[in-house]
Protein backbone atom coordinates (compact mmCIF):
# COMPACT_ATOMS: atom_id res chain seq x y z
CA UNK A 1 0.00 0.00 0.00
CA UNK A 2 1.68 3.57 -0.94
CA UNK A 3 0.18 6.64 -0.73
CA UNK A 4 0.07 8.27 -3.91
CA UNK A 5 -1.70 11.52 -3.60
CA UNK A 6 -2.00 13.97 -0.38
CA UNK A 7 -3.44 17.24 -0.61
CA UNK A 8 -2.04 18.20 3.20
CA UNK A 9 1.65 19.67 2.31
CA UNK A 10 1.15 20.82 -1.06
CA UNK A 11 -0.52 24.14 -0.31
CA UNK A 12 2.11 26.50 -0.26
CA UNK A 13 5.97 26.61 -0.66
CA UNK A 14 7.93 25.48 1.54
CA UNK A 15 9.85 28.50 3.85
CA UNK A 16 13.84 29.01 2.80
CA UNK A 17 14.30 28.27 6.77
CA UNK A 18 14.59 24.75 8.62
CA UNK A 19 11.50 23.00 9.69
CA UNK A 20 9.51 25.33 12.38
CA UNK A 21 7.35 24.28 15.44
CA UNK A 22 4.70 26.22 16.66
CA UNK A 23 4.55 27.16 20.45
CA UNK A 24 2.03 24.30 21.18
CA UNK A 25 4.24 21.64 19.54
CA UNK A 26 4.86 20.11 22.71
CA UNK A 27 0.88 19.60 23.46
CA UNK A 28 0.05 18.49 20.42
CA UNK A 29 2.38 15.91 20.51
CA UNK A 30 0.94 15.03 24.36
CA UNK A 31 -2.47 14.76 22.13
CA UNK A 32 -1.23 12.11 19.88
CA UNK A 33 -1.04 14.11 16.93
CA UNK A 34 0.03 12.91 13.75
CA UNK A 35 2.01 16.00 12.22
CA UNK A 36 2.66 17.13 8.35
CA UNK A 37 4.63 19.65 7.09
CA UNK A 38 2.59 22.65 6.13
CA UNK A 39 4.73 25.44 4.22
CA UNK A 40 7.81 24.32 6.50
CA UNK A 41 6.11 24.00 9.54
CA UNK A 42 5.26 20.99 11.10
CA UNK A 43 1.77 21.12 12.24
CA UNK A 44 -0.67 18.47 13.81
CA UNK A 45 -2.76 17.00 10.67
CA UNK A 46 -5.17 14.88 13.17
CA UNK A 47 -5.26 13.73 16.57
CA UNK A 48 -7.51 10.94 16.29
CA UNK A 49 -9.87 11.11 13.28
CA UNK A 50 -10.03 13.32 10.47
CA UNK A 51 -14.08 12.79 10.32
CA UNK A 52 -14.74 13.15 14.25
CA UNK A 53 -12.84 16.21 14.24
CA UNK A 54 -14.62 17.50 11.10
CA UNK A 55 -18.11 16.75 12.80
CA UNK A 56 -17.42 18.05 16.00
CA UNK A 57 -16.78 21.61 14.75
CA UNK A 58 -19.96 20.96 12.61
CA UNK A 59 -22.13 20.15 15.57
CA UNK A 60 -19.94 21.39 18.99
CA UNK A 61 -16.40 23.04 18.36
CA UNK A 62 -12.75 22.64 17.62
CA UNK A 63 -9.72 24.20 18.30
CA UNK A 64 -6.77 24.41 16.11
CA UNK A 65 -3.29 25.36 16.17
CA UNK A 66 -2.87 27.98 13.07
CA UNK A 67 0.38 29.56 15.00
CA UNK A 68 2.03 29.06 11.26
CA UNK A 69 0.07 32.33 9.91
CA UNK A 70 2.05 35.08 9.60
CA UNK A 71 0.97 39.03 11.25
CA UNK A 72 2.29 41.83 9.37
CA UNK A 73 1.36 45.11 11.46
CA UNK A 74 0.62 48.88 9.37
CA UNK A 75 1.01 51.67 11.53
CA UNK A 76 1.51 55.37 10.73
CA UNK A 77 -1.06 58.57 9.45
CA UNK A 78 -1.29 57.37 6.27
CA UNK A 79 -2.23 53.33 6.85
CA UNK A 80 -6.01 53.34 5.81
CA UNK A 81 -4.78 54.91 2.00
CA UNK A 82 -1.85 53.03 2.15
CA UNK A 83 -3.87 49.49 2.07
CA UNK A 84 -6.18 50.78 -0.63
CA UNK A 85 -2.58 51.72 -2.74
CA UNK A 86 -1.20 48.26 -1.60
CA UNK A 87 -4.24 45.78 -1.14
CA UNK A 88 -7.38 45.24 -4.16
CA UNK A 89 -9.96 45.89 -1.28
CA UNK A 90 -10.78 49.52 0.03
CA UNK A 91 -9.58 48.57 3.31
CA UNK A 92 -9.81 52.61 4.31
CA UNK A 93 -13.41 52.16 4.23
CA UNK A 94 -13.86 49.35 7.33
CA UNK A 95 -14.51 50.36 10.71
CA UNK A 96 -13.04 50.54 13.71
CA UNK A 97 -12.62 46.95 14.85
CA UNK A 98 -14.28 45.49 11.21
CA UNK A 99 -11.95 42.66 9.46
CA UNK A 100 -12.27 42.58 5.76
CA UNK A 101 -11.11 39.76 3.20
CA UNK A 102 -8.56 41.21 0.46
CA UNK A 103 -6.14 39.99 -2.02
CA UNK A 104 -2.58 41.33 -2.68
CA UNK A 105 -2.21 41.53 -6.45
CA UNK A 106 1.02 41.51 -8.44
CA UNK A 107 0.88 44.15 -11.54
CA UNK A 108 0.12 41.55 -13.83
CA UNK A 109 -3.36 40.86 -11.71
CA UNK A 110 -2.31 37.73 -10.26
CA UNK A 111 -2.79 37.11 -6.70
CA UNK A 112 0.69 37.09 -4.32
CA UNK A 113 -1.86 35.78 -1.66
CA UNK A 114 -5.13 36.40 0.08
CA UNK A 115 -5.59 37.97 3.56
CA UNK A 116 -7.45 39.06 6.32
CA UNK A 117 -7.29 42.46 7.87
CA UNK A 118 -8.32 43.33 11.02
CA UNK A 119 -8.69 47.24 11.85
CA UNK A 120 -7.17 47.90 14.98
CA UNK A 121 -7.47 51.66 15.02
CA UNK A 122 -7.86 54.44 13.09
CA UNK A 123 -4.11 54.65 11.94
CA UNK A 124 -3.51 50.83 12.80
CA UNK A 125 -3.97 47.41 11.05
CA UNK A 126 -3.02 44.08 11.25
CA UNK A 127 -3.02 42.22 8.24
CA UNK A 128 -2.67 38.24 8.73
CA UNK A 129 -1.59 36.13 5.62
CA UNK A 130 -0.31 32.75 5.20
CA UNK A 131 2.70 30.92 6.13
CA UNK A 132 3.70 29.86 3.08
CA UNK A 133 3.33 33.45 1.33
CA UNK A 134 5.15 35.36 4.40
CA UNK A 135 7.63 36.55 2.62
CA UNK A 136 6.25 37.62 -0.20
CA UNK A 137 3.92 39.46 1.44
CA UNK A 138 5.72 40.88 3.72
CA UNK A 139 8.27 41.56 1.17
CA UNK A 140 5.37 43.41 -1.37
CA UNK A 141 3.75 45.38 1.54
CA UNK A 142 7.17 46.50 2.74
CA UNK A 143 8.08 47.65 -0.83
CA UNK A 144 4.36 49.21 -1.18
CA UNK A 145 5.04 51.79 1.36
CA UNK A 146 7.64 53.76 0.04
CA UNK A 147 5.58 56.70 -0.92
CA UNK A 148 3.87 56.41 1.98
CA UNK A 149 3.22 57.71 6.22
CA UNK A 150 2.98 54.36 7.44
CA UNK A 151 5.54 51.20 9.23
CA UNK A 152 5.26 47.98 7.93
CA UNK A 153 6.06 45.19 10.21
CA UNK A 154 5.98 41.13 10.01
CA UNK A 155 5.64 40.41 13.82
CA UNK A 156 4.75 36.85 13.27
CA UNK A 157 7.22 35.55 14.92
CA UNK A 158 6.09 37.25 18.71
CA UNK A 159 2.72 35.83 17.48
CA UNK A 160 0.75 32.52 17.94
CA UNK A 161 -2.67 32.12 16.46
CA UNK A 162 -5.70 29.50 18.05
CA UNK A 163 -8.58 28.59 16.23
CA UNK A 164 -11.93 27.78 18.22
CA UNK A 165 -14.45 26.86 15.39
CA UNK A 166 -18.02 25.70 15.88
CA UNK A 167 -21.29 26.33 17.25
CA UNK A 168 -20.48 26.81 20.65
CA UNK A 169 -17.53 28.87 20.10
CA UNK A 170 -18.81 31.88 22.38
CA UNK A 171 -19.85 29.40 25.21
CA UNK A 172 -16.45 28.38 25.34
CA UNK A 173 -14.89 31.69 25.14
CA UNK A 174 -17.09 32.99 27.80
CA UNK A 175 -16.59 29.81 30.19
CA UNK A 176 -12.59 30.13 29.62
CA UNK A 177 -11.10 31.10 33.25
CA UNK A 178 -8.50 33.99 32.59
CA UNK A 179 -9.97 35.42 29.81
CA UNK A 180 -11.58 39.19 29.91
CA UNK A 181 -11.57 42.52 29.83
CA UNK A 182 -13.56 42.35 25.99
CA UNK A 183 -13.57 46.23 24.74
CA UNK A 184 -16.80 44.33 22.89
CA UNK A 185 -18.54 41.91 25.07
CA UNK A 186 -18.52 38.68 22.63
CA UNK A 187 -22.48 38.62 22.80
CA UNK A 188 -22.13 41.65 20.91
CA UNK A 189 -19.32 40.74 18.41
CA UNK A 190 -20.55 40.42 14.69
CA UNK A 191 -19.19 38.48 12.27
CA UNK A 192 -15.88 39.51 11.19
CA UNK A 193 -15.33 42.26 14.04
CA UNK A 194 -12.44 41.84 16.29
CA UNK A 195 -12.10 42.89 19.99
CA UNK A 196 -9.32 43.36 22.50
CA UNK A 197 -9.09 41.46 25.35
CA UNK A 198 -7.06 39.79 28.06
CA UNK A 199 -5.45 36.50 29.44
CA UNK A 200 -4.22 36.10 32.90
CA UNK A 201 -3.00 39.81 32.00
CA UNK A 202 -1.52 39.19 28.35
CA UNK A 203 -3.11 41.51 25.85
CA UNK A 204 -4.49 39.46 22.65
CA UNK A 205 -6.85 39.99 19.93
CA UNK A 206 -10.16 38.07 19.28
CA UNK A 207 -11.66 38.02 16.05
CA UNK A 208 -14.73 36.26 14.87
CA UNK A 209 -13.54 35.31 12.30
CA UNK A 210 -12.30 31.60 10.67
CA UNK A 211 -11.97 28.98 7.54
CA UNK A 212 -14.34 26.75 8.59
CA UNK A 213 -17.87 27.84 7.43
CA UNK A 214 -18.84 27.87 11.29
CA UNK A 215 -19.42 30.46 13.78
CA UNK A 216 -15.96 30.64 15.63
CA UNK A 217 -13.17 32.77 17.36
CA UNK A 218 -9.54 33.54 16.40
CA UNK A 219 -7.30 34.43 18.87
CA UNK A 220 -3.93 36.38 18.49
CA UNK A 221 -1.61 36.29 21.53
CA UNK A 222 1.85 36.69 22.04
CA UNK A 223 3.78 33.16 21.84
CA UNK A 224 4.67 32.93 25.65
CA UNK A 225 1.10 32.70 26.78
CA UNK A 226 -0.38 30.63 24.20
CA UNK A 227 0.60 27.14 25.75
CA UNK A 228 -1.97 28.65 28.79
CA UNK A 229 -4.47 29.61 26.84
CA UNK A 230 -4.98 26.20 24.93
CA UNK A 231 -5.07 24.41 27.95
CA UNK A 232 -7.86 27.03 29.19
CA UNK A 233 -9.62 26.91 26.24
CA UNK A 234 -9.60 23.62 26.52
CA UNK A 235 -10.52 22.91 30.02
CA UNK A 236 -13.84 25.56 29.37
CA UNK A 237 -14.09 23.55 26.15
CA UNK A 238 -14.91 19.65 26.89
CA UNK A 239 -17.93 19.93 28.30
CA UNK A 240 -18.86 21.17 25.52
CA UNK A 241 -17.74 19.03 23.15
CA UNK A 242 -14.46 20.69 22.04
CA UNK A 243 -11.61 18.74 20.24
CA UNK A 244 -8.47 19.37 19.10
CA UNK A 245 -8.81 19.44 15.23
CA UNK A 246 -5.73 19.35 12.69
CA UNK A 247 -5.39 20.58 9.40
CA UNK A 248 -6.85 17.35 7.75
CA UNK A 249 -10.44 18.49 8.76
CA UNK A 250 -9.67 22.05 8.53
CA UNK A 251 -9.04 21.18 4.60
CA UNK A 252 -12.52 19.74 4.22
CA UNK A 253 -14.39 22.06 5.86
CA UNK A 254 -12.99 24.80 3.85
CA UNK A 255 -13.60 23.05 0.84
CA UNK A 256 -17.58 22.60 1.81
CA UNK A 257 -17.74 25.74 2.91
CA UNK A 258 -16.20 26.93 -0.59
CA UNK A 259 -13.31 29.18 0.44
CA UNK A 260 -10.28 29.21 -1.20
CA UNK A 261 -6.67 28.16 -0.34
CA UNK A 262 -4.07 29.67 -1.47
CA UNK A 263 -1.94 27.40 -4.24
CA UNK A 264 -5.29 25.22 -4.79
CA UNK A 265 -7.82 27.49 -5.61
CA UNK A 266 -5.01 31.00 -5.69
CA UNK A 267 -2.09 31.34 -7.32
CA UNK A 268 0.09 34.36 -9.03
CA UNK A 269 -1.42 33.29 -12.75
CA UNK A 270 -5.11 33.14 -11.66
CA UNK A 271 -7.39 36.56 -11.81
CA UNK A 272 -9.66 37.39 -8.96
CA UNK A 273 -12.51 37.20 -11.41
CA UNK A 274 -11.87 33.82 -12.46
CA UNK A 275 -12.13 32.36 -8.65
CA UNK A 276 -15.28 34.35 -8.30
CA UNK A 277 -13.44 37.10 -6.16
CA UNK A 278 -13.85 39.89 -8.67
CA UNK A 279 -16.23 41.61 -5.63
CA UNK A 280 -12.91 41.61 -3.29
CA UNK A 281 -11.32 43.95 -6.04
CA UNK A 282 -12.32 47.68 -5.41
CA UNK A 283 -12.17 48.70 -8.83
CA UNK A 284 -14.79 51.73 -7.33
CA UNK A 285 -12.47 53.31 -5.28
CA UNK A 286 -10.33 56.37 -5.71
CA UNK A 287 -6.43 56.54 -7.24
CA UNK A 288 -4.52 53.62 -8.32
CA UNK A 289 -3.82 50.29 -6.50
CA UNK A 290 -1.02 47.24 -7.21
CA UNK A 291 -2.92 45.11 -10.65
CA UNK A 292 -5.32 47.78 -11.20
CA UNK A 293 -4.55 48.39 -15.08
CA UNK A 294 -4.15 44.70 -15.68
CA UNK A 295 -7.58 43.80 -13.79
CA UNK A 296 -9.38 46.72 -15.99
CA UNK A 297 -7.77 44.93 -18.83
CA UNK A 298 -9.16 41.34 -17.48
CA UNK A 299 -8.88 38.00 -18.21
CA UNK A 300 -8.85 36.40 -21.64
CA UNK A 301 -12.54 35.83 -22.53
CA UNK A 302 -12.43 31.99 -22.71
CA UNK A 303 -10.22 32.06 -18.93
CA UNK A 304 -11.10 29.20 -17.09
CA UNK A 305 -13.55 29.67 -14.07
CA UNK A 306 -13.80 28.13 -10.61
CA UNK A 307 -17.12 26.25 -9.85
CA UNK A 308 -17.98 23.58 -7.62
CA UNK A 309 -18.46 20.00 -8.70
CA UNK A 310 -20.76 17.29 -7.22
CA UNK A 311 -20.68 13.56 -7.50
CA UNK A 312 -22.24 10.85 -6.44
CA UNK A 313 -20.66 7.42 -4.59
CA UNK A 314 -17.85 8.05 -2.52
CA UNK A 315 -14.90 8.15 -4.81
CA UNK A 316 -13.65 11.59 -4.32
CA UNK A 317 -11.80 13.65 -7.36
CA UNK A 318 -9.09 15.34 -5.92
CA UNK A 319 -6.28 18.43 -6.99
CA UNK A 320 -5.00 18.08 -10.54
CA UNK A 321 -7.46 15.43 -11.68
CA UNK A 322 -9.08 16.31 -15.10
CA UNK A 323 -12.52 17.26 -16.33
CA UNK A 324 -14.06 16.27 -19.43
CA UNK A 325 -17.00 17.30 -21.16
CA UNK A 326 -17.50 13.76 -24.09
CA UNK A 327 -13.66 13.23 -24.86
CA UNK A 328 -12.81 16.66 -24.40
CA UNK A 329 -10.83 18.50 -21.30
CA UNK A 330 -12.32 21.00 -19.76
CA UNK A 331 -10.80 21.89 -16.55
CA UNK A 332 -8.91 20.57 -13.78
CA UNK A 333 -10.14 19.86 -9.98
CA UNK A 334 -8.06 22.39 -7.35
CA UNK A 335 -9.75 20.60 -4.26
CA UNK A 336 -11.59 17.80 -4.28
CA UNK A 337 -12.99 15.20 -1.31
CA UNK A 338 -15.41 13.46 -0.23
CA UNK A 339 -17.70 15.61 1.69
CA UNK A 340 -17.96 13.96 5.54
CA UNK A 341 -21.13 16.76 6.04
CA UNK A 342 -23.15 15.74 2.83
CA UNK A 343 -21.95 11.93 2.46
CA UNK A 344 -20.95 12.73 -1.45
CA UNK A 345 -17.98 13.73 -3.23
CA UNK A 346 -17.44 17.71 -3.79
CA UNK A 347 -14.70 19.26 -5.57
CA UNK A 348 -13.41 22.81 -6.58
CA UNK A 349 -12.56 22.82 -10.36
CA UNK A 350 -11.18 25.30 -13.03
CA UNK A 351 -13.64 24.91 -16.39
CA UNK A 352 -13.56 26.38 -19.70
CA UNK A 353 -16.63 29.03 -19.42
CA UNK A 354 -18.91 27.25 -21.76
CA UNK A 355 -19.24 24.49 -19.25
CA UNK A 356 -19.36 26.89 -16.03
CA UNK A 357 -23.26 26.86 -15.67
CA UNK A 358 -25.02 25.66 -12.53
CA UNK A 359 -26.58 21.55 -13.80
CA UNK A 360 -23.56 21.52 -16.63
CA UNK A 361 -22.76 17.60 -16.48
CA UNK A 362 -19.10 17.00 -17.26
CA UNK A 363 -16.70 13.76 -16.08
CA UNK A 364 -13.98 13.69 -13.79
CA UNK A 365 -11.09 11.11 -14.75
CA UNK A 366 -10.40 9.53 -11.57
CA UNK A 367 -6.98 7.65 -12.40
CA UNK A 368 -8.24 6.41 -15.56
CA UNK A 369 -12.40 5.89 -14.55
CA UNK A 370 -15.14 8.40 -15.49
CA UNK A 371 -16.87 9.84 -12.76
CA UNK A 372 -19.88 11.58 -13.34
CA UNK A 373 -20.11 14.96 -11.47
CA UNK A 374 -22.52 17.88 -12.00
CA UNK A 375 -21.58 22.01 -11.91
CA UNK A 376 -23.01 23.21 -8.68
CA UNK A 377 -23.41 26.48 -6.86
CA UNK A 378 -21.01 27.74 -3.85
CA UNK A 379 -20.70 27.13 -1.08
CA UNK A 380 -21.75 23.58 -0.65
CA UNK A 381 -22.33 23.86 2.41
CA UNK A 382 -23.76 27.09 4.66
CA UNK A 383 -24.37 27.14 8.35
CA UNK A 384 -28.02 27.73 9.41
CA UNK A 385 -28.27 31.99 10.09
CA UNK B 1 -7.79 -11.43 14.50
CA UNK B 2 -4.12 -12.96 14.22
CA UNK B 3 -1.79 -12.17 16.37
CA UNK B 4 0.85 -9.64 14.68
CA UNK B 5 4.00 -11.72 15.54
CA UNK B 6 2.11 -14.43 12.92
CA UNK B 7 2.28 -12.28 10.20
CA UNK B 8 4.41 -11.41 7.30
CA UNK B 9 4.58 -7.70 6.31
CA UNK B 10 5.70 -6.10 2.97
CA UNK B 11 7.42 -2.51 2.51
CA UNK B 12 4.14 -1.24 0.93
CA UNK B 13 2.68 -1.69 4.25
CA UNK B 14 0.50 -4.72 3.89
CA UNK B 15 -0.08 -8.09 6.12
CA UNK B 16 0.27 -11.54 5.14
CA UNK B 17 -1.59 -14.40 7.25
CA UNK B 18 -0.90 -17.76 5.15
CA UNK B 19 -3.44 -20.82 6.05
CA UNK B 20 -2.49 -23.61 3.92
CA UNK B 21 -2.18 -21.84 0.42
CA UNK B 22 -4.72 -19.01 0.88
CA UNK B 23 -2.92 -16.01 1.90
CA UNK B 24 -5.18 -13.23 3.43
CA UNK B 25 -3.88 -9.92 3.26
CA UNK B 26 -5.01 -6.35 4.98
CA UNK B 27 -2.73 -3.43 5.46
CA UNK B 28 -1.11 -2.23 8.66
CA UNK B 29 -2.13 -0.09 11.15
CA UNK B 30 0.66 1.95 10.53
CA UNK B 31 -0.61 2.21 7.04
CA UNK B 32 -4.36 3.47 8.50
CA UNK B 33 -3.05 5.95 11.05
CA UNK B 34 -1.10 7.28 8.10
CA UNK B 35 -4.41 7.53 5.52
CA UNK B 36 -6.50 9.03 8.07
CA UNK B 37 -10.15 8.05 7.84
CA UNK B 38 -10.61 5.20 5.46
CA UNK B 39 -13.46 6.30 3.53
CA UNK B 40 -13.70 4.23 -0.13
CA UNK B 41 -12.24 0.59 -0.64
CA UNK B 42 -11.83 -1.05 -4.20
CA UNK B 43 -10.77 -4.52 -4.49
CA UNK B 44 -10.62 -7.41 -6.95
CA UNK B 45 -13.17 -9.31 -8.09
CA UNK B 46 -13.56 -13.14 -7.09
CA UNK B 47 -11.75 -14.85 -9.43
CA UNK B 48 -9.55 -12.33 -10.62
CA UNK B 49 -5.96 -13.37 -11.12
CA UNK B 50 -3.32 -11.46 -9.97
CA UNK B 51 0.52 -10.91 -9.91
CA UNK B 52 2.82 -10.16 -7.28
CA UNK B 53 3.57 -6.66 -7.05
CA UNK B 54 1.06 -5.47 -9.17
CA UNK B 55 -1.95 -2.63 -8.44
CA UNK B 56 -4.91 -4.61 -7.49
CA UNK B 57 -7.00 -1.80 -5.58
CA UNK B 58 -7.42 1.27 -4.12
CA UNK B 59 -7.69 2.65 -0.41
CA UNK B 60 -9.34 6.13 -0.31
CA UNK B 61 -9.31 8.00 2.89
CA UNK B 62 -10.65 12.53 3.16
CA UNK B 63 -7.24 13.45 2.57
CA UNK B 64 -5.33 10.73 0.19
CA UNK B 65 -5.35 7.65 -1.97
CA UNK B 66 -3.40 4.87 -1.48
CA UNK B 67 -2.92 1.63 -3.90
CA UNK B 68 -3.26 -2.10 -2.67
CA UNK B 69 -0.42 -4.49 -4.31
CA UNK B 70 -0.90 -7.67 -4.10
CA UNK B 71 1.95 -9.21 -2.32
CA UNK B 72 1.58 -12.78 -3.93
CA UNK B 73 0.69 -14.27 -7.20
CA UNK B 74 -2.52 -16.32 -7.55
CA UNK B 75 -6.40 -15.94 -7.59
CA UNK B 76 -8.67 -13.75 -5.75
CA UNK B 77 -10.89 -16.11 -3.57
CA UNK B 78 -12.75 -13.84 -1.09
CA UNK B 79 -12.89 -9.86 -1.40
CA UNK B 80 -14.48 -8.43 2.07
CA UNK B 81 -17.81 -7.29 1.30
CA UNK B 82 -17.78 -6.14 5.02
CA UNK B 83 -15.14 -3.49 4.23
CA UNK B 84 -16.85 -1.96 0.67
CA UNK B 85 -20.03 -1.13 2.81
CA UNK B 86 -17.86 -0.25 5.85
CA UNK B 87 -14.49 0.96 4.89
CA UNK B 88 -14.22 2.49 8.59
CA UNK B 89 -13.44 -1.20 9.54
CA UNK B 90 -9.95 -0.69 7.95
CA UNK B 91 -9.07 2.17 10.70
CA UNK B 92 -11.28 0.52 13.45
CA UNK B 93 -9.28 -3.50 13.59
CA UNK B 94 -7.18 -3.38 10.76
CA UNK B 95 -5.46 -6.86 11.37
CA UNK B 96 -9.04 -8.22 12.02
CA UNK B 97 -12.29 -7.48 10.23
CA UNK B 98 -10.26 -4.60 8.05
CA UNK B 99 -8.76 -7.65 6.11
CA UNK B 100 -9.14 -7.07 2.54
CA UNK B 101 -8.74 -10.39 -0.03
CA UNK B 102 -7.86 -13.95 0.35
CA UNK B 103 -5.63 -14.72 -2.59
CA UNK B 104 -4.72 -18.60 -3.81
CA UNK B 105 -1.05 -18.86 -4.20
CA UNK B 106 0.88 -21.89 -5.38
CA UNK B 107 4.47 -20.41 -4.28
CA UNK B 108 4.80 -17.48 -1.67
CA UNK B 109 7.63 -14.74 -1.75
CA UNK B 110 9.80 -13.83 1.09
CA UNK B 111 8.32 -11.62 2.99
CA UNK B 112 8.92 -9.44 6.22
CA UNK B 113 8.87 -10.62 9.76
CA UNK B 114 7.01 -8.21 12.75
CA UNK B 115 10.99 -7.50 13.86
CA UNK B 116 11.93 -6.36 10.19
CA UNK B 117 8.41 -4.77 9.66
CA UNK B 118 8.73 -2.62 12.51
CA UNK B 119 12.27 -1.58 11.93
CA UNK B 120 10.86 -0.47 8.63
CA UNK B 121 8.40 1.86 10.15
CA UNK B 122 10.22 2.86 12.94
CA UNK B 123 7.87 2.43 15.21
Amino acid sequence: MTDVSSSEASSAESSPTAVRYSPLHNIHEQLGAAFTDFAGWMMPVRYSSDLAEHHAVRTAAGIFDISHMAEIHVRGADAGAYLDYALAGKLSGIALAQAKYSLLLNEAGGIIDDLVTYRLADDHFLVVANAGNRFAAATALTERAADFDVVVTDESDDYALIAVQGPVSRAILEATAGLGDFATPLDELKYYRETAATFNGTDLIIGRTGYTGEDGFELYIHVDAVADLWAALTVAGEPLGLVPAGLACRDTLRLEAGMPLYGHELNLSTFPVQAGLGRVVALSKEGDFVGRTAIEAGPDADARVLVGLAAEGRRAGRADYLIFDGDTEVGVITSGALSPTLGHPIAMAYVDPAVSEVGTELHIDVRGSRIAASVVSLPFYKREA
Amino acid sequence: MAEKSELQYTAEHEWVLVDGNVATVGITDFAAGKLGDIVFVDLPKVGATVAEGKIVGEIESTKSVGELFAPVAGTVVESNDAVADSPELVNSDPFGEGWLVKIEFTELPSMLSLDEYTALTGE
